[in-house]
């Protein structure tokens, strides 16, 4: 036990002695962290339309006015050929050409023969070019059951559909986003500290001095963690605090609850980074290792895409992701106020991850060293 | 010239002698490019929901069974009464309830209309969006049906300019290429440099007669040729395996390519001439990197959509420009007049970057 708090202090002198790393563990991540927040927002704004009315008549206007009043479309355009709707969709200048035909009046007082438009969507971003067809199409109807009356719609049965958003009403993607942004920076900075660090005294061989020591494996390795552990809370709370005074995260479950799975989490990426530093030579292929698991982790953790519409085989090679589960996590106590009962798995998962991983790193650290 | 030319060969040598790393270079890009390709994507389908029928009606069963025959949705649970519904969303288990209240089926037959509840889990949010108004959707066609003289049909085409199938892939792709390849290249050179200031072994040079010049140029050639190699593999990948379209002229697209690796190149060397050491690189280009350049450039949140500050910053990252130009070229096809923008603010930056390495190392000299 003596012999793990010197190894510890030791690790904390080294970490606080060096000027130009300290701040790179530390503050440089809690910032960003309240930077990045700043972008978190899927909101589709500043929508750009093309009117190419081929009809010129009062109901398409009155069409074209339905879509310019909506204040879903920022800008107008008009346009009266494809060439200049092609140039127009190439430039990214607009996102949406609504075409009204010929006849397009004639057919609306002709019973029997329905009127049409065409939407040319840029369809290059794929979900803002859903939202735009669902968005034009809903105005498109509405228009419709104006021009035509609603006497006949309101014969038939309707069902109503009543939309509840629980947990987060205004649907901001802030409250959501900066505890997920606060986990991934922290196990990104875990992940690179622990790996880069055994690496770094292999390759300058201190490494070898400490062999000679009479100091065992695990007391080695648990005087290496431990102060990595503490730069984790670090990373986390400060980030989590500052976001409670920025953006006003809310908090409905308890930090005592949260606290309990990070310290176990942390083991996790600790353990990541050791097992790295056992499998690479020098510090660059430590690095690119990391490199290759974080962006992973962070890519497919299901704060950015959902996790749902993955493939099997990637949804099943994502049960190693451990921030998979701490953005569950995050979600579960801060947003719906998830207690012990709910939080008990994913502690388990946690800790069963954190004793294989790390006994893995552990077993292949003796053959290596 | 002789002499640097002595130099850029010891560079190689150095390099390629590394097979282990060489083998990472390559083997982990085209890993990520594989993953992302399949794993990463917004398209709708398998959303786990919850069902709660009070309504002992047929008309509730039908929508349900309408409503699961979407194929969007998956029924993970079926519940008994209002009260689980937070048990419900809490375990995670469901992203959306739909809850038919007792009176539905009287209130559709005597009123002519009835409510059901979609209540959807906002925690997270474009999932809730999406449910909710797929099943709004649903039910607004469900009603249409069952109303049979409800003709208020007008022909609505839609032609998908550029992306006719709505993939994903193409807002994914691209992303990842210039993700991986700023990430990779910047990383390269300014873990070899800050390695030789480490080693002491950039003071050896500095008193070679090669000027600092050319010891910037002759250490970016090789890695510039390895980046290349990986762009161009990256691509092959991309158009190959996940159908992304090559419209565009192939010598705009390595010219692009070309530029986009020059610029990151010279900012792992604009890294590395303020760092001291190899671990303070590796911070330096991976934790002010990676994050940033994954959120601002506009491969996950859209840029119009940022803060005005932070749109400031995205219009100085190299991948913001990279994307575009990827997009422009690969899949709208666009010509030179089109994008002469992001490629001369590219090279605009390159400038930049390498004029303040050059005036570091002098200082340093």
């Amino acid at each position: 036990m003596r012999n793990i708090l010197v190894l510890v202090r030791k690790e904390f002198l080294q970490i606080f002695r060096n000027r130009q790393l300290l701040p790179f563990m530390t503050v440089l991540p809690v910032v960003q962290v309240i930077l990045l927040t700043f972008a978190a927002n899927y909101e589709i704004k500043n929508l750009r339309l093309g009117i190419w009315d081929l009809d010129q008549s009062t109901s398409s206007s009155q069409l074209i006015h339905k879509f310019t009043g909506a204040n879903f479309f920022q800008k107008t355009d008009l346009i009266n050929n494809q060439k200049k709707a092609d140039d127009l969709l190439m430039r990214d200048a607009i996102d949406l050409v609504l075409v009204i035909p010929k006849d397009f009046e004639k057919n609306i007082k002709i019973q029997n023969s329905p009127p049409a438009v065409q939407f040319q969507i840029n369809a290059l971003n794929n979900s803002k070019a859903g939202i735009v067809q669902n968005y034009a199409s809903a105005i498109t109807q509405d228009f419709m059951s104006d021009v035509r009356g609603n006497a006949n719609t309101s014969a038939s049965p309707k069902i109503i559909p009543v939309t509840n958003f629980w947990y987060n009403p205004t649907l901001n993607y802030k409250t959501i986003m900066l505890p997920g942004i606060v986990a991934e920076v922290m196990t990104l900075i875990i992940i690179l500290i622990c790996a880069l660090n055994v690496v770094r005294e292999r390759e300058i061989g201190t490494i070898e001095q400490l062999n000679v020591t009479p100091l065992k494996k695990y007391e080695f390795i648990l005087g290496k963690l431990i102060p990595f552990w503490f730069i984790g809370h670090f990373i986390f709370w400060a980030g989590i605090a500052l976001g409670r005074l920025i953006f006003h995260i809310p908090m409905v479950g308890s930090l005592g609850l949260l606290e309990l799975f990070l310290a176990v989490f942390l083991f996790v990426p600790l353990g990541i980074g050791l097992f790295i530093s056992t499998a690479v030579e020098t510090q660059q292929q430590a690095l690119f290792t990391s490199f290759f698991f974080i962006i992973l982790f962070i890519l497919m953790c299901g704060l950015f895409t959902p996790v749902e519409t993955m493939p099997d085989w990637a949804q099943w090679v994502n049960q190693l992701n451990p921030l998979k589960y701490f953005v569950e996590v995050n979600r579960l106590i801060l947003l719906k106020g998830s207690g012990i009962a709910e939080i008990y798995p994913f502690i388990l998962k946690m800790f069963v991850y954190g004793i294989g991983i790390n006994a893995l790193a552990i077993w292949r650290f003796k053959k290596t060293s | 010239m002789k002499k640097f030319y002595a130099f850029v060969q010891k560079e190689f040598y150095h390099i390629f002698r590394d097979t282990r790393t060489m083998m990472i270079l390559f083997a982990l890009p085209i890993a990520l490019v594989v993953i992302f390709g399949y794993a990463l994507n917004n398209d709708f389908k398998n959303i786990p929901i919850g069902i709660l029928n009070q309504s002992k009606g047929q008309t509730s069963e039908k929508l349900i069974h309408r409503i699961i025959g979407s194929g969007y949705f998956v029924v993970e649970q079926t519940l008994e009464k209002p009260q689980d519904i937070p048990k419900a969303f809490k375990s995670g288990k469901v992203k959306l309830v739909i809850f038919f209240p007792t009176n539905f089926q009287q209130e559709l037959y005597h009123a002519k209309k009835a409510q059901v509840q979609l209540i959807a889990d906002a925690s997270d949010i474009n999932t809730a969006i999406n449910t909710t108004s797929y099943v709004s959707g649903i039910i607004g066609d469900f009603n249409t049906e069952n109303g049979r003289e409800n003709s208020a049909g007008i022909q609505v085409s839609t032609r998908m300019i550029f992306n006719q199938r709505l993939l994903s892939v193409y807002l994914f792709i691209p992303g990842v290429i210039a993700l991986i390849l700023l990430i990779i290249s910047a990383l390269l050179t300014s873990v070899t440099l800050a390695r030789e200031k480490e080693t002491g072994t950039l003071e050896l040079l500095s008193i070679s007669p090669i000027s600092p010049y050319m010891i910037i140029i002759g250490k970016v050639i090789p890695y510039l040729i390895l980046s290349l190699l990986n762009s161009f593999l990256i691509i092959l990948l991309g158009i190959f395996v996940f159908g992304l379209p090559m419209v565009g002229s192939v010598a705009l697209l390595i010219l692009a390519c070309f530029v986009y690796t020059v610029a990151s190149l010279s900012l792992g060397i604009l890294i590395s001439t303020r760092v001291e050491t190899q671990q303070a690189a590796m911070f330096a280009s991976l934790v002010s990197l990676m994050m940033p350049t994954m959120l601002l450039s506009g491969f996950i949140f859209p840029i119009e959509s940022l803060p005005l500050p932070l749109q400031v910053i995205s219009n100085i990252i190299p991948a913001t420009h990279f994307i575009i130009l990827i997009k422009s070229i690969m899949i709208k096809g666009a010509g030179i007049t089109l994008i002469w923008k992001p490629f001369s603010i590219l090279i605009a930056m390159t400038a930049v970057f390498i004029l303040v390495s050059i005036q570091s190392l002098k200082r340093n000299k």
